[in-house]
């Protein structure tokens, strides 16, 4: 093996001089008195190396020997990755041993110790590639593939496949034979480098179907695609983390991965307090069932955060090589971006905008590539979608980590401070955030069978209504109450039914938090009735006076289970105030 | 003994750091220039460079330079308890010397999956905490106050009210009157045996500041967790904190982020604030702060980041219209409350809370619409005049009781403006709740 010797540090950069070849990205190992200290090589000058520590370096000395390991950082892949909860480098936190993470401490990621009951896909003599099939194991509720090695490149020939029956993770599941005749032994563990993309895909293909998420301003305003991209910036406060949570309990997702990303150690507490006793509304099992947690919050250390979101999207990569619909969300990108800038800082690069590294657009573009719909060998979907929170520098989009995801992330979710402020929730801007699938036309086809003919249509019209109100009240607001025609009135208030009873939703509400794709329908369309009818009032006071009374009977219709006698209720409420209005403005007439 | 360490040779001196030649330097142990304390924050093969905490004014090339070979560190014991320490954990109350376990400050993190969920509520009998942003045990959130407003005296307020076990006051560039304020007020509560201070005044040099966030957290590590104890961390005032790590990053020629400020302040200020910690044995640590803003500025880097790190913020603000100081219901936020409101207190707590600050915000919009010269319509005056009453009697620091009463304050209020229709409140609630013959109908 390759070694080294330090020959300084400032805080979690390390100097080292290496005494042999050595790789840019590669994992070494520094020696202390009792541990070895995990960190990558990100610069190399001749024999100096640079290398990032995932650890705080209080007790290297001057002079320590360091192993170069010859691998990148890599994750291992096979069943039992699912209810784990994962530190940035993907050691099992709840293997380790006391109340605080001990430097240096590492724990196995899969459990070697563990019996899955294994069903062949396969027979001898079939030819196969890498990411093929070879058969099933049960990981939780989820039909688990153990694959071809990622790894390897070529056509190989099964030489033999283990019959059906439990077996340990370790354990040879099959026995391939290259083309050159070399016998390679496959177990239900492989390891891949996570900076790497899993590309074992025939063809990715543009993300053409709705991903449901169960909030309203996403699915039916901005809907984002099953392997698709979005991102949420926001200030502090407005609602990132909320809504992350709202979608990942809520949404039509196979497997969830969770990464918190240098935030609050105690929002994964949450996630791991509740997740087990929620239901996932889709399959009736716990959530956690299906999800993976990665955290490396704000105090552990700075290095691994960027290790945390590609060991996530691996992680996703590998469920979708088995025709699984996978949702990461990553809580917050910039953190990570953060991080890299520290790095570049200390080893003094050249900065570009802000004292963010230069090549900050070019690694976000990437890591966002990585998501997408993918057509498998085998002719299965499989998609990654990802969406990650932004947290922008004093709350202003104008900074290089918003404005480099602007350019990749297909969907745009805005949160607003005043929104915030105004405790409309969740905050998303209406008029600012898009989802582009709505233009793509094989999304809106899509949406024309799948949900009604003209959907798309009808939502981008909800959109002008929006617009128009805000307008209006802009007028308003000018002009005074008094000066601008009750019409303008109307078209603001039009809008606020629309703020209050589809884009407002209270994600704390066991009711209100998740409404299904068929509800929103039925609710969207009610609201564009009544966005379409018209109103005479004689006078603006009417005006408000009226739709107030309009949305509150919405709202408490949304809080009602959908079609329930309450639901029903409140709708007879709806109707009778629709016909009352609607009768007094032809008298008036 | 150890083999101590020393050269006298030093190449390189800026106004809070020294370079020179040494061998076997670790990164972050501590050393003494000149006898006076120092920590390294370099070491590139044999050139060590160390920040003189005082300053290096009286260091010349020759000084001498002694290397401890450890990083800076607390003795913890219960002998803490009533004590008055400096930034490197020495006694400034004329008492003995401390005695104890020598822990090295900030300590390694706490697992996650360790942690508890903070879900005990902290009372304060201020309304707009408790019934606005409602706090919990091991929840960390700061004020946010301009220089010229009480801040002080309001975290000194919770901090006597809020039930705990231990107390412990970070005080960073505290005027020397505030320090005795501090000291008087807890000497008057009879209290004394159950604080700890970590006192750093505006006539000590700023750079030992750095040390006080670190060694306040882990003494209350020591009683939260090896005790079991309620702790309360009280860090007042993190805005000069933060100037302090901005001086070292200039000195070691880093290249500023936003604001002057380190690249790596929100890692810096998360390291301290993520100590707040609910244990599953019982103990825990809430850390209150104080960020002073300049002129209101939260998008300033320091806040800004606090922002970003903590579990939510208290906004002191001036209310004209009743000349009090409110917690604005607004900008601040409790993002625990959750986890209590409407589960350990009221069931309508959530709702009603929400209500009566969204038509706080109507009148806020009237009151613009007011300033810009336009009529007020009938319900815009409704909402004028319910502000200045909520203003009053549920968001000044001032006031001090039950949360059920803020809540029936809040129904009372919500009648005596309102109608049914106009709060937003869920049915069941109101049917509840909502008194008619308490209805002042204001029409
Ligand atoms: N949909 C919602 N419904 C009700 N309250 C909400 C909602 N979204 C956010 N909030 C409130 O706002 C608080 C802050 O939300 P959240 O933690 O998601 O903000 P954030 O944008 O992630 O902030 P940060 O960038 O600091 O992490 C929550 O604790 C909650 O009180
Ligand atoms: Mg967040």
């Amino acid at each position: 093996m390759n070694t080294g010797k330090v020959t300084g540090v400032i805080s979690n950069l390390i100097f080292i001089e290496a005494h042999g070849a050595v790789t840019q990205n590669e994992i070494c190992l520094i020696h202390t008195e009792n541990k070895r200290l995990m960190a990558e090589v990100i610069r190399i000058t001749g024999t100096q190396v640079s290398a990032q520590l995932f650890e705080t370096s209080m007790t290297i000395k001057m002079g320590s020997l360091v192993d170069f390991t010859g691998r990148m950082l890599e994750v291992e892949l096979g069943p039992g990755i699912l209810s784990k909860k994962y530190d940035g480098l993907q050691n099992d936190l709840t293997k380790m041993s006391g109340l605080f993470i001990d430097m240096g401490q590492t724990t196995p990621p899969l459990d070697s110790d563990v019996y899955y009951s294994f069903t062949p896909l396969i027979k001898a003599g079939e030819t196969l590639h890498a990411g093929d099939w070879l058969g099933s194991v049960k990981e939780n509720w989820i039909d688990h593939k153990i694959m071809v090695p990622f790894v390897l490149k070529g056509t190989y020939t099964v030489e033999s496949i283990t019959k059906k029956g439990d077996y340990l993770i370790n354990d040879v599941m099959a026995v391939l034979s290259s083309e050159k005749g070399e016998k390679i032994e496959v177990t239900m563990v492989q390891k891949w480098p996570v900076k790497r993309a899993i590309s074992t895909f025939r063809q990715k293909i543009r993300p053409n179907k709705i991903l449901q998420t169960g909030l309203r301003v996403i699915d039916t305003l901005n809907p984002i695609a099953e392997g698709g991209t979005g991102y949420i910036p926001g200030p502090f406060g407005t609602g990132k983390t909320v809504l992350q949570q709202a979608i990942a309990k809520n949404s039509k997702a196979d497997i969830l991965i969770m990464v918190a990303c240098g935030e609050r150690a105690n929002e994964v507490v949450e996630i791991f307090t509740e997740f087990p006793k929620l239901t996932d509304p889709d399959t009736g099992r716990t959530l956690d069932e299906k999800t993976t947690i990665i955290c490396n919050t704000s105090n552990m250390p700075v290095a691994a955060r960027e290790a945390s979101v590609y060991v996530g999207m691996t992680l996703a990569e590998y469920y979708r090589a088995m025709g699984l619909k996978v949702l990461i969300l990553a809580d917050s990108t910039s953190r990570w971006a953060q991080a890299l800038r520290e790095m570049s800082n200390r080893m003094e690069e050249l900065p570009g905008p802000d004292a963010f590294p230069v090549e900050l657009p070019a690694t976000i573009a990437n890591f966002y590539s990585r998501a997408g719909l993918t057509e498998l060998n085998n002719g299965a979907w499989g998609s990654v979608t990802f969406i990650g929170t932004v947290s922008p520098a004093g709350g202003n989009f104008k900074e290089p980590v918003t404005e480099s995801t602007s350019k990749v992330a297909r969907c745009f979710y805005a949160l607003s401070q005043k929104r915030a402020d105004a405790k409309r929730y969740p905050a998303i801007d209406p008029i600012a955030s898009y989802s582009k699938y709505l233009d793509y036309p094989e999304f809106v086809e899509n949406t024309d069978t799948s949900i009604q003919k003209g959907w798309v249509a009808k939502v981008k019209k909800c959109k002008d209504l929006i617009r128009n109100g805000l307008e209006a009240r802009d007028q308003i607001s000018i002009l005074g109450d008094d000066a601008v025609p009750v019409e303008y009135h109307v078209v603001f208030w039009k809008s606020e039914m629309i703020d209050f009873a589809l884009i407002q939703q209270d994600s704390f509400d066991d009711v209100d938090m998740n409404t299904s794709l068929e509800r929103q329908q039925y609710m969207f369309n009610k609201l564009m009735e009544i966005g379409d009818m018209e109103f005479h009032f004689s006078e603006f006071e009417e005006v408000g006076t009226f739709f107030k009374q309009i949305i509150n009977i919405l709202k408490q219709m949304n809080y009602s289970p959908f079609d329930s006698s309450q639901f029903k209720k409140h709708h007879k409420e709806l109707e009778k105030a629709l016909q009352n209005m609607r009768e007094k403005t032809l008298t008036e007439l | 003994m150890r083999f101590k360490r020393i050269y006298t040779k030093i190449s390189n001196i800026t106004k809070a750091t020294c370079t020179l030649k040494a061998e076997g330097a670790r990164y972050g142990e501590l050393a003494r220039v000149n006898g006076m304390p120092a920590q390294v924050i370099s070491v590139l093969g044999d050139n060590v460079t160390v920040q003189v905490f005082s300053g290096t004014e009286g260091v010349s090339s020759h000084s001498e330079v002694i290397f401890s070979g450890s990083p800076p560190s607390l003795k913890v014991s219960d002998l803490l308890a009533g004590r008055f320490l400096n930034g490197y954990g020495e006694p400034i109350d004329g008492g003995p010397e401390l005695r104890g376990e020598d822990r090295v400050i900030k300590g390694n993190a706490v697992n996650p999956v360790k942690r508890s969920q903070p879900s005990t509520l902290l009372a304060t009998g201020i309304a707009g905490i408790d019934l606005n942003n409602t706090l919990v045990t091991g929840q960390k959130i700061p004020f946010f106050a301009n220089p010229d407003q009480p801040y002080n005296q309001v975290l000194a307020e919770v901090a006597m009210r809020a039930e705990a076990d231990k107390i412990i006051l970070g005080g960073m560039g505290l005027s020397n009157d505030d320090y005795l304020f501090f000291k008087n007020t807890f000497t008057k509560a009879g209290v004394l045996n159950k604080i700890v201070c970590f006192i750093n005044t505006s006539e000590n040099p700023p750079l030992e500041r750095l040390l006080i966030p670190d060694m306040t957290c882990t003494a209350a590590e020591y009683f939260a967790n090896d005790q079991k104890q309620k702790v309360l961390v009280l860090l007042t005032d993190m805005t000069l904190y933060a100037d302090a790590l901005a001086i070292v990053a200039n000195k070691m020629d880093q290249i500023p982020s936003k604001d002057s400020m380190p690249g790596s302040l929100y890692s810096d200020l998360a390291s301290i604030y993520e100590k707040s910690v609910q244990f599953a044995h019982g103990g825990s640590i809430t850390i209150i702060a104080v960020t002073t803003l300049n002129e209101g500025d939260i998008t300033h880097a320091i806040p800004d980041n606090t922002g970003y790190i903590t579990e939510g913020q208290l906004f002191l603000k001036q209310d004209a219209d009743i000349g009090k100081v409110i917690i604005d219901p607004f900008r601040s936020l409790s993002r625990l409350k959750q986890n209590v409101i409407g589960k350990k207190t009221r069931e309508d707590h959530p709702q009603v809370m929400n209500a009566l600050v969204r038509l706080y915000a109507d009148a806020m919009d009237a009151k613009t619409k007011k300033e810009n010269g336009f009529d007020l319509n009938e319900y815009d005056k409704r909402c004028l005049d319910f502000a200045k009453e909520y203003s009053r009697k549920l968001l000044a620091v001032d006031v001090n009781i039950p949360i059920d009463q803020m809540l029936d304050t809040g129904w009372q209020l919500l009648q005596t403006y309102f109608k049914k229709f106009e709060v937003g409140i869920k049915e069941e609630f109101i049917e509840q709740y909502w008194h008619e013959e308490q209805t002042i109908n204001a029409l």
